[in-house]
């Protein structure tokens, strides 16, 4: 994946997480947010309001755009270290909801 | 449950510290800090970064690992990952819930010490809400923590912080493609005169001299005086579209880092009901306090850039002298040495705030982040519009509590911190009130979103109940 970012120290031990089913490899212990953006991951949901597309925007838990959901829980990337086995989703937002 | 004498919520430059300093002076301490290392966003991660990102960060942050060791040496608990989402008054000290990866936790405090610092101003231009654009701080919080780098940016809008983090990002091997700077020649002659004033804050004053030296020689492009900014793109950021003497141009880049200085993250003083002012510099709320960083409410101390922006080096002497306060009260250090000890933070806490009427005057707020148009999305999380908040206010709402009841402005999950000022300012020219008057979103517990698994877990207390 084409990222906007780049990592400048990229000689880190990657653990497998998976993202929407797909397995990648991620630094262990990096910030989750920050890792996705290196990782080339440029959108993390859709808004429930209108399903517009949103990226993390503060990187300090306040704006909560990073929303994803960890293992079904809603949770701040920006807020999450990164570990081995990590099921990560991202929200769909408005008409992709259940129900 | 245990209580303590002081517990402080942040791990930045003034809760460090306060800590540090209280625990020094035999006082129990517990510092609560949502991030896995103390630093705070100024110093975030200064500790584990290394020296190659130390070369790129540059000195002044690499300074702040001293007090990170300094807190860790001390005697005070540091709870790390503690996100604190409740604060209770006892009848005795105060009741704080706070999680951790390991779960829900309370602890008791006699004494209260908020210092949650400051949080980017909101930036209501069209397109804020796509993928790629981020806050100024974000970019460098990303480079601090992560050693990631945009590779294709444009730094847009006004603030030393903007010079900065270029050359950082130069340092990193990523200049940005430009920075376009909303401040005018008008606004840096207005501010001269200021500069006087700020003499006594003259060692930051020459650091910020210098670095504007430093980036000339990075040669990066800046545009001043640009209004009209705009993010386009389908889907995510694809450039910035901005006006300057009266051309429109366009710039393509990959990510936009926005930035229009810093507020006072004031969402626990708010909820717990302290007295705030409009404080018309710096264009938002700060908490009433005294000398000391004691607020309205006994026991409540509020310091660093939550109490009022000041920056990094203003929040250390803040620190020592809410702790020397917080001692004397707590009956371990007498009033002559309280005193006596106080003399020469106040003096370098003095110097640096000396500064901000000439940042504050250089560096404006833009005309079009303070009267968004009616197009452009105000609340990032309901997704409500400028012109909505117009709307209602013509129908005759007055206050920012209100326009929740019209249309949920303020009521995501980010709970009004990036949009909070700009309603009050919509509101404040709509009705020709005084910002004062108009106030603020009225903030309750929890502080941050909290699962039912978690509040489950919690066993009742005598404050909950």
């Amino acid at each position: 994946m084409n990222s906007a970012f780049r990592d400048l120290t990229p000689a880190q031990q990657l653990v497998p997480v998976t993202l929407d089913g797909d397995e990648l490899m991620l630094p262990d212990g990096a910030n989750l947010a920050a890792a996705l953006l290196a990782y080339g991951v440029g959108v993390f949901r859709g808004t429930p309001v209108s399903g517009a597309p949103r990226a993390p925007y503060c990187m300090m838990g306040a704006c909560f755009d990073c929303l994803i959901e960890l293992h079904g829980v809603t949770r701040q990337a920006c807020m999450t270290q990164v570990q081995a086995g990590l099921v990560i989703t991202k929200p769909k937002g408005r008409d992709h909801a259940d129900g | 449950m245990q209580m303590v004498d002081l517990a402080v919520i942040g791990a930045g430059p003034a809760g460090m510290t306060a800590a540090t300093m209280a625990a020094g002076a035999g006082l129990s301490v517990v510092v609560l800090d949502e991030q896995p290392a103390p630093g705070g966003q100024i110093y975030r991660a200064v500790a584990s970064g290394g020296t190659a990102r130390a070369d790129i960060l540059g000195k002044d942050y690499v300074e702040g690992a001293v007090l990170v060791q300094g807190l860790l040496a001390s005697t005070a608990r540091h709870e790390r990952g503690a996100v604190v989402w409740d604060i209770a008054p006892l009848d005795e000290g105060f009741e704080i819930t706070f999680s951790q990866e390991s779960g829900p936790s309370r602890v008791a405090a006699r004494r209260l010490v908020l210092a949650t610092g400051a949080l980017e101003r909101p930036i209501p231009v069209p397109g804020w809400t796509l993928p790629g654009v981020m806050t100024a701080g974000a970019g460098q919080i990303l480079l601090k923590a992560s050693g990631v780098v945009a590779g294709s940016a444009v730094l847009a809008g006004s603030g030393p912080l903007l010079y900065l983090l270029a050359i950082q990002m130069s340092r990193a091997g990523a200049p940005p493609l430009a920075i376009v700077e909303t401040q005018s020649w008008r606004d840096q002659l207005r501010a001269t005169p200021r500069v006087l004033g700020a003499l006594r804050g003259w060692r930051t004053l020459f650091k910020g001299f210098g670095l504007l030296a430093e980036l000339r020689g990075h040669a990066i492009r800046r545009i001043t005086g640009a209004r009209n900014l705009a993010i386009i793109g389908t889907g995510r950021a694809e450039g910035l579209q901005f006006t300057t003497k009266g051309r429109t141009q366009q710039i393509s880049c990959d990510t936009v880092l926005l930035h229009q200085g810093v507020v006072p993250n004031t969402q626990a003083s708010r909820a717990l009901g302290l007295e705030h002012d409009w404080h018309h510099g710096q264009r938002a709320f700060v908490p009433r306090t005294d000398i000391w960083g004691e607020s309205t409410h006994r026991g409540i101390f509020v310091i660093g850039d939550g109490a009022g922006i000041a920056g990094a080096k203003a929040a250390v002497p803040a620190g020592e002298l809410a702790a020397l306060q917080i001692a004397h009260q707590a009956g371990a250090l007498d009033k002559a040495t309280r005193d006596k000890k106080a003399g020469a933070p106040r003096k370098r806490l003095e110097a640096e705030r000396s500064l901000r009427p000439f940042l504050e005057a250089a560096y404006p707020v833009a005309a079009q982040v303070l009267a968004p148009a009616d197009t452009t999305m105000v609340c990032r999380c309901e997704e409500v519009t400028a012109g909505e908040v117009r709307k209602w206010a013509a129908l005759g709402c007055k206050g920012p509590n209100q326009t929740k009841a019209f249309g949920r402005v303020g009521m995501g999950p980010c709970q009004g911190r990036y949009c909070g000022l700009t309603v009050t300012e919509i509101l404040a020219r709509s009705h020709d009130m005084p910002h004062s008057a108009v106030g603020s979103y009225r903030i309750r517990m929890p502080l941050k979103p909290v699962t039912l698994g978690e509040l489950a877990l919690l066993e009742p207390t005598d404050a909950a109940e």
